[in-house]
């Protein structure tokens, strides 16, 4: 069985000292470890941003693509060989902002997928913008009087939108989220987890200290992640307290479950020299 | 009398069948053994607005459509005011007088004769009701010329299988009236098609083509956003995913296409997109993906007149630089522009090698008049077409490396291959420029190193290709045309025509613009007396490309863009001006 520490690569971590990243790295190592995956059979896909280096310090298939596009690249790997654990890494910019309309058609179709979101309310790689997730009012360099509009909420978003589990971690509580992120993992369906995550360079205002004071436990409080409607409602929460856990998790067919052309064998190892065109060539004629 | 020499044109509004009924009348001759050429003109809307379906017959191989008409049937009395200008001497107009109205002075043509017959009443009569007028007046117009309309009936059976019997037996019923009634008209029309014994010939278009030869390349996975004209290669495989065992991904936009593709393919499925111009707009970030993680890929645009919207459903050649050049930074990419149904099919399958083969993405260019148009051929050999998947580990391979590095510099340029789920090929693709093994690089040396790298490909890619371009005519000649993509068809008919006329010309059709034959081309356009580039643009951007890349200037230019494709005519007055 594979351990966390085994997935460590040689490349040293280019994040800002500090930076939320590192925990997310830790606990998603420990997540692959915790659901017993082959590094061999897993692919971590990244896009740009801060966030899109985590494919370099796991040692499983990595692929880093382009800026917002990390579910499409996903869902690509996905569909070429299911039998593999896809696991999407991105920011906030690149899944809320420019991938906002991925996301949302990646939920619906529910491969067996998981997305882990690095929430940090803030653009970090490009120096301190505003973000989709920033709270209204938010002073960056791009809305230096205070951001107009008010934010994303990825998790009320995701249980309309179709996703099959939603939940919510934090870095600063290491142990919950390693779980949460081996749980998304195991679910077979479409899993979001967003991580509330410190930018300790640009974003001065949502601190360890600032989500510390906040964050609360779902499931201490008694909570079971199986109604739609109370899942919105724990969505909704935001402020004083925010909590931290699973939302919702519901069991449904898998957009695979219903391709029988892959049920069998994935696309990639099926065969494809001497294919017969003879008879779809005849029915040209 | 004229046999089997017959150009035949349906009008109407969108709507009413006209391509149908094209097709139904052109598959009814190619079957019988004749030589066809489908030529659909329709505008950017479901219902109403005018609509054609031009359909060319001959006793031998044809490559494009002409301007002139021989039998013109009209659903419509647009139709009869739009195209009567067309119609060839002693044409005729096939219509239905009790329901089109038209004044004398309405038609303009006095060597052209007018044939009414009583659609309309002869489907009240049959209690059908009138919309399968289109099969009628498909079952008259082989009446007038006499065919077999035993072939009609097995053509109808096919296209209407999916309906069920009820629907195919109306609408032999619906034919047959048409066709019965019509040949007592037999003699007022000079043309008769008569069936030719010929062996099994397919009736396809430029995008089923393409459709073939990616299933026969082994291609698994298709991501596309639908856009005329490249949408029926969407259909079509949709349409084959069981029989097939394909993934077809309808995607919400091409941005998800591409980067679906690029994912697909990097798991080790071969793996294709089909789209226009617009939608390879929002792809082009993605092709530079492909580029610097050298993951192979295959792209079909089917251009069409732009900018922006444009015309949807017509055709042009304006993409050329465009795809040549998308994507910011410098990479290898290889653009395939076949010219007609069969380069479509063997160049797409060469495409699935070439991608795999050096790692890059590879565009093929096709235009709606390629893309859209059906045509008689011989069904594809498939005899000599051989897989090569190029640097691809197997597992074994992957046993012996120490130190697998999915980026290795090696001699031709092309790294070695592993592919998830293979345990010692554990490796990181990237977007970011990088050393060999994947990690995010920013030194002068490795970044220079690198980039070289992926450019060593190039002397072995040319050295793989073997269809660079082909060369029709004389190897002497007073004009060389030099063109590329579909405005072969109509080049090889103004060849012909040019030929009765004892003029001296060659043609020159370049396939692949990247990467571009340069010397070949030189030395062809050194050789000739005169050149002129036939294009479908406005700026004539292969004239430009061959500028850049030889140095000699085109000298006269045929350019067409108001979005529809060259008639052979045009050419054919263009090369009489210059050699006058």
């Amino acid at each position: 069985m594979i351990e966390a520490k085994d997935l460590i690569t040689e490349r040293k971590p280019t994040w800002c000292p500090g930076c939320g990243n590192f925990g997310i790295l830790t606990a998603l190592r420990a997540g692959i470890a915790l659901a017993g995956l082959d590094p061999k059979d897993t692919v971590i896909v990244s896009g740009i941003g801060c966030s899109g280096k985590i494919p370099h310090y796991v040692k499983t298939y990595g692929f880093e693509g382009i800026h917002g596009r990390i579910l499409p690249v996903v869902t690509g790997i996905k569909l070429a060989n299911n039998r593999l654990t896809v696991i999407g890494s991105g920011g906030d910019g690149d899944g809320y902002g420019i991938g906002m309309g991925h996301f949302m058609h990646a939920m619906r179709r529910n491969l067996d997928i998981t997305y882990i979101v690095h929430d940090n309310q803030i653009y970090g790689l490009t120096k301190g913008q505003y973000s989709p997730t920033s709270d209204q009012g938010f002073k960056t360099k791009s809305s230096p009087l205070g951001s107009i509009e008010p934010p994303v909420n990825p998790i009320t978003l995701a249980i309309i939108g179709g996703a099959t589990f939603v939940s919510r971690g934090f870095v600063g509580r290491l142990e919950h989220l390693k779980s949460v992120i081996a749980h998304a993992i195991e679910h077979k369906g479409f899993s979001l987890v967003d991580i509330l995550q410190p930018c300790v360079t640009f974003n001065y205002k949502n601190t360890y200290q600032w989500y510390s004071q906040r964050v609360y436990m779902l499931e201490e409080d008694g909570y079971k992640p199986n109604d739609k409607m109370k899942a919105l409602e724990k969505g909704e929460e935001w402020g004083d307290k925010i909590p931290l856990g699973v939302f919702y998790e519901v069991q449904k067919p898998t957009y695979e479950d219903n391709l029988p052309q892959i049920k069998d064998v994935p696309l990639v190892f099926q065969k494809i020299e001497d294919v017969d065109i003879r008879k779809a060539m005849e029915e040209f004629v | 009398m004229i046999i089997n020499k017959l150009t035949w044109m349906i009008g109407g509004v969108a709507g009413a069948g006209i391509i149908a009924a094209g097709t139904a009348f052109a598959k009814a001759c190619s079957r019988g053994g004749l030589w066809v050429f489908v030529e659909n003109e329709y505008p950017s809307l479901i219902k109403g607005g005018h609509n054609t379906s031009m359909v060319r017959v001959e006793e031998e191989e044809i490559f494009s459509h002409i301007r002139s008409v021989d039998l013109l049937v009209a659903l419509n009395k647009e139709t009869i005011l739009l195209h009567q200008d067309e119609l060839s001497p002693n044409g005729g107009i096939l219509y239905d007088g009790e329901e089109i109205k038209i004044e004398k002075e309405e038609i303009k043509r006095k060597d052209i004769s007018l044939i009414s017959i009583p659609a309309a009443k002869l489907l009240e009569e049959s209690g059908l009701g009138k919309l399968m007028l289109n099969s009628l007046m498909v079952g008259a117009s082989l009446g007038i010329v006499d065919y077999d309309f035993e072939i009609l009936i097995d053509v109808l059976k096919d296209s209407f299988q999916k309906k069920g019997d009820k629907v195919i037996e109306e609408n032999v019923k619906v034919a047959k009236l048409g066709f019965d009634y019509a040949k007592n008209y037999k003699d007022k029309f000079a043309h008769t098609l008569r069936r030719r014994d010929e062996k099994e010939r397919m009736l396809i278009t430029g995008n089923d083509a393409i459709c073939l030869g990616a299933l026969k390349a082994g291609c698994k996975f298709i991501a596309a956003y639908p856009m005329t004209p490249a949408s029926s290669i969407l259909h079509y495989m949709a349409s084959k995913e069981r029989e097939y065992n394909l993934v077809v991904k309808h995607t919400e936009d091409e941005i998800s296409a591409i980067n679906m593709i690029i994912g697909a393919s990097y798991a080790g499925v071969r793996a294709m997109g089909a789209t226009s111009g617009g939608g390879f707009s929002l792809m082009v970030e993605g092709l530079g993906l492909a580029a610097m993680s050298e993951t192979p890929m295959v792209m079909v645009e089917a251009q069409r007149p732009g900018p922006s919207t444009g015309l949807p459903t017509r055709t042009a050649q304006g993409d050329l630089k465009f795809v040549l050049s998308a994507s910011q930074g410098d990479f290898l990419r290889i653009v395939i522009a076949p010219g007609d149904i069969e380069e479509c099919f063997y160049e797409t399958f060469n495409a699935f090698n070439l991608a795999e083969k050096f790692q890059v993405p590879v565009l093929i260019i096709s235009d709606k008049f390629l893309s859209e148009s059906p045509k008689t051929v011989y069904k594809f050999d498939e005899k000599d077409l051989k897989i090569d998947r190029g640097k691809f580990l197997s597992e074994e391979e992957l046993e012996r490396i120490e130190d697998y590095k999915r980026y290795l510099d090696t001699e031709d340029g092309v790294s070695s291959r592993a592919i998830p789920s293979q345990k010692n090929g554990i490796h990181l693709a990237t977007s970011y420029e990088h050393s060999q093994d994947g990690s995010s690089l920013e030194d002068e040396n490795t970044v220079r190193s690198m980039v070289d790298k992926r450019f060593k490909k190039e002397k072995y890619i040319q050295k793989e290709i073997k269809n660079y371009f082909k060369f029709f005519g004389p190897q002497e000649a007073d004009l060389t045309l030099v063109s590329w993509g579909s405005t072969k068809g109509p080049i090889l008919e103004a060849m012909k025509l040019l030929e009765r006329e004892k003029k001296n010309v060659n043609f020159l059709q370049i396939i692949y613009l990247s990467p571009f034959p340069s010397t070949e081309v030189k030395n062809i356009l050194e050789k000739a007396k005169k050149t002129m580039v036939v294009e479908n643009n406005k700026t004539a951007q292969l004239a430009q490309m061959t500028k850049e890349k030889t140095g000699k200037d085109i000298d006269y230019k045929c350019l067409k863009y108001d979005g529809r494709p060259f008639y052979p005519s045009e050419i054919y007055d263009k090369v009489m001006e210059v050699l006058r």
